[in-house]
């Protein structure tokens, strides 16, 4: 039998040939990327990290300052990009979840304004709305002089959000700790809650003791310290704000873009979720004498998190790649950073290396984590 | 039962008046519970209170067609950046007097558009017009035939930029995004690795990486003296990002495909080529339909995107315009008018989308 004719080994030539193939290719760009980088005589390998970035960064959560090296601003992006992430995941599972819910709303009104919403935010390009979102800022918002005051203490201009936080005081950072202790009591409490009910079959409103906890022992250790309420109020000095807290025009802009578009689309995928769950459990679950809060509890939610979760997840990392259009509106993330490292050194292989491993890294770590909660949410068969 | 009916008239009670008409329609749908009718009024101030302000700044006290000067002195929308710069908003620096190509091009495509919509015309034919038509529209653009003068791609701008960038992304991705998710299901474990890593490395970073890649990392991959133009660079990117996106949905469409289609095609003595062109690919790529449609969406929606590598397409256009001092401030108009035209046509598609998949949900 010629080799041709035996599946095994037509598999391997094959194989071989296609391997060859990418490697040719792969030697053939890498020989010619030599060649052009030894010709315009820039440097390769990650050396330039350790060099000083010679450039200023507009925000930042860590100490940076244009004499620190690349790496440091590498970091600072990074770090921004996390926090826009972070905040924006946050914000956009809640508005998104509520938003699928009205959709569903037996209320003409409100059901429409949902759909409404989520058509028009999915159906124009995330980038069109974060440029939207800050010629508002900059053009529609007056100056710091004429600033809008919407609540006491909030101040909006083309500066972006001010507002007034409490003066720092040791009691918040115990606050802090209280409340961390509080989660963990509450959950606890839970799981005695529940091993008790497989044992005995009491019910015990452990969720309600819980939320119970968390406010009061903060407030607590609030008042244990004397509760301090000194604020720290921004006020007007020269041609801006001084003190409270500054939201830049930059981040709000790609906050609000972000969580807008994205959450049209984790609407969708909720409003999906809850319709796959059939009528006729919640019947049964109403027959048997669950009351409504325990319906959705005990029977809806549990089925439709499983239909949810993973479409949820890759909108999270949508969400997450997404905020790298930051770059376009002058939001210091890490492809802006990286593109200024980029100009400035001309490295671009190790510039655009680096963006990619950056998200990759977000991708994966974001996919690990929600694949463990997909798993602890997922049927389990008998 | 029946005797008990028949013994007297059966008595035909008229709905009481609250649950007819408009009095009816509104208990029933904004009022029917105390949290919905607090809904309904909650949701009724608000609009009192925005909707009267946004009306007199969009229509009462806007100017439509007036100098940008006109617009200085007045509080509403100058909707008039609009008229005033829509040649350059929709064909950027594309040469003057040869505006009309491009816009024969759009006219083309829109024609050829409304052509494919209807499913009868779906036949192999038009799987021969289109390459066709996107040749014409592209000779239109490039000129350099029939006494047309040549325009380079780097004059190619505003609206046909973008809707090139998107169809041929399109047209081009999806070839190579059949082959990848068919490698993807390979028994070869060194195509399937490969076809994996390129899917999974794509769709794990941002469109912007490749768009960086192709504009400042890809110069150096070239041997000396070859160049490849901007606008190709950007296209080639955006076909290597749709592929991977296309693989992933038609991967789906083809585990959608029941082992019997395989085991069957196998028992006939069709080969592994035969099977998937004659049995598997045309049922599954039938099911993909309105998930491709879906993709288009988004290639339509991320060609705006190559603003950051400073191509002029459609988004780009109106950025300049703004920037130009005579038309500075009126952003909030000119992008309104914009996300109005992305919207139109996103819009337009995913209804057809929807329509497709319940005419194709045929079941089996």
């Amino acid at each position: 039998m010629p080799f041709w004719r035996d599946p095994a080994k037509r598999a391997l030539v094959f194989q071989v040939a296609a391997l060859l193939v990418v490697l040719l290719l792969g030697y053939y760009l890498f020989s010619n990327t030599q060649a052009n980088l030894a010709r315009q005589s820039i440097a390769t390998g990650f050396g330039f990290l350790h060099q000083e970035a010679s450039f200023e960064i507009g925000e930042s959560i860590i100490p940076y300052s244009a004499a620190d090296t690349y790496s440091r601003a590498l970091l600072v992006g990074a770090l921004n990009t996390v926090r826009v992430a972070f905040l924006g995941i946050i914000i956009t599972t809640i508005l998104g979840t509520l938003v699928g819910i009205a959709r569903l709303s037996t209320n003409w009104l409100v059901s429409r304004l949902a759909g409404g919403f989520i058509e028009t935010m999915q159906n124009i390009p995330v980038l069109l709305q974060l440029f939207f979102w800050y010629a508002i800022f900059y053009e529609a918002f007056p100056a710091p002089r004429q600033a809008l005051h919407p609540l006491p203490g909030v101040f909006l201009c083309n500066r972006g959000l001010v507002f007034a936080v409490p003066q720092q005081h040791p009691a918040h950072v115990a606050m802090a700790w209280a409340f961390l202790a509080a989660l963990v009591g509450g959950w606890l409490l839970h799981r005695w809650a529940r091993r008790r009910q497989e044992r005995t079959g009491q019910l015990f409103p452990a969720v309600r003791c819980a939320l119970l906890l968390c406010l009061a022992l903060p407030a607590l250790v609030w008042a244990l310290y004397g509760a301090p309420t000194a604020m720290n109020v921004p006020v007007l000095r020269g041609f801006n704000f001084s003190g409270g807290l500054t939201v830049s025009p930059e981040f709000a802009a790609l906050l609000v873009g972000l969580v807008l578009y994205t959450s049209a689309f984790v609407a969708e995928i909720v409003r999906a979720g809850i319709q796959s769950v059939g009528q006729g459990q919640v019947e049964a679950a109403m027959a048997v004498g669950l009351r409504p809060g325990q319906v959705l509890h005990l029977v809806v939610l549990p089925q439709a998190l499983r239909v949810i979760i993973p479409p949820l997840t890759s909108q999270m990392l949508n969400l997450t790649k997404n905020s790298s259009l930051a770059v376009a509106i002058g939001f210091p993330d890490f492809v802006a950073v990286a593109s200024t490292t980029i100009n400035q050194t001309g490295q671009a292989i190790e510039g655009v290396a680096l963006i990619m491993a950056v998200f990759l890294f977000f991708s994966l770590s974001t996919s690990l984590f929600m694949n463990w909660y997909n798993k602890k949410k997922a049927l389990v068969e008998r | 039962m029946s005797e008990v009916n028949s013994s007297q008239e059966p008595e035909v009670l008229k709905p009481p008046a609250i649950q007819l008409g408009v009095l009816g329609w509104l208990r029933g749908n904004l009022f029917n519970t105390w949290y919905n009718s607090l809904l309904t009024l909650l949701f009724f101030a608000i609009f009192w209170k925005l909707v009267p302000p946004l009306v007199k700044w969009a229509f009462i006290d806007s100017r439509w067609y007036s100098s940008a000067e006109a617009c200085r002195d007045i509080d509403g929308a100058c909707w008039s950046i609009i008229p005033a710069n829509i040649r350059f908003i929709l064909f950027g620096f594309f040469p003057h007097d040869q505006q009309w190509r491009p816009l024969i091009a759009m006219l083309l495509l829109v024609a050829m558009v409304f052509y494919s919509k209807d499913r009868r015309h779906w036949t192999r034919l038009l799987l021969w017009i289109w390459p066709a038509a996107l040749a014409v529209m592209g000779l239109l653009m490039h000129g350099g035939l029939f006494g047309l003068s040549v325009v380079e791609t780097s004059q190619w701008s505003g609206l046909p930029l973008t809707l090139m960038l998107a169809l041929f992304g399109m047209f081009a991705a999806y070839p190579l995004g059949v082959l990848l998710a068919l490698g993807r299901r390979s028994r070869m474990p060194a195509i399937k690795s490969l076809c994996v890593v390129y899917i999974e490395l794509i769709r794990g970073v941002p469109l912007i990486s490749l768009l960086f890649m192709s504009s400042v990392m890809f110069p150096l991959f070239l041997p000396e003296g070859v160049t490849i133009n901007k606008v190709l660079r950007a296209q080639v990117a955006i076909i290597m990002f749709t592929a991977a996106y296309i693989a992933e949905v038609v991967r789906g469409g083809l585990q959608a495909m029941p082992r019997g289609q395989y085991e069957a095609a196998e028992s006939l003595g069709l080969n592994y080529k035969q099977t998937m062109r004659l049995i598997i690919l045309p049922q599954a790529l039938k099911i993909v339909i309105p998930p491709s449609v879906g993709i288009l969406i988004s290639a339509f929606k991320d060609t705006s995107l190559v603003v950051i590598i400073a191509l002029y397409d459609v988004l780009k256009t109106t950025k300049v315009t703004l920037s130009n001092p005579k038309w500075a401030g009126y952003s909030t108009e000119a992008y309104l008018f914009l996300a109005v035209l992305y919207f139109v046509c996103c819009y337009a598609m995913s209804s057809y989308s929807r329509k497709l998949e319940k005419a194709l949900h045929t079941g089996r």
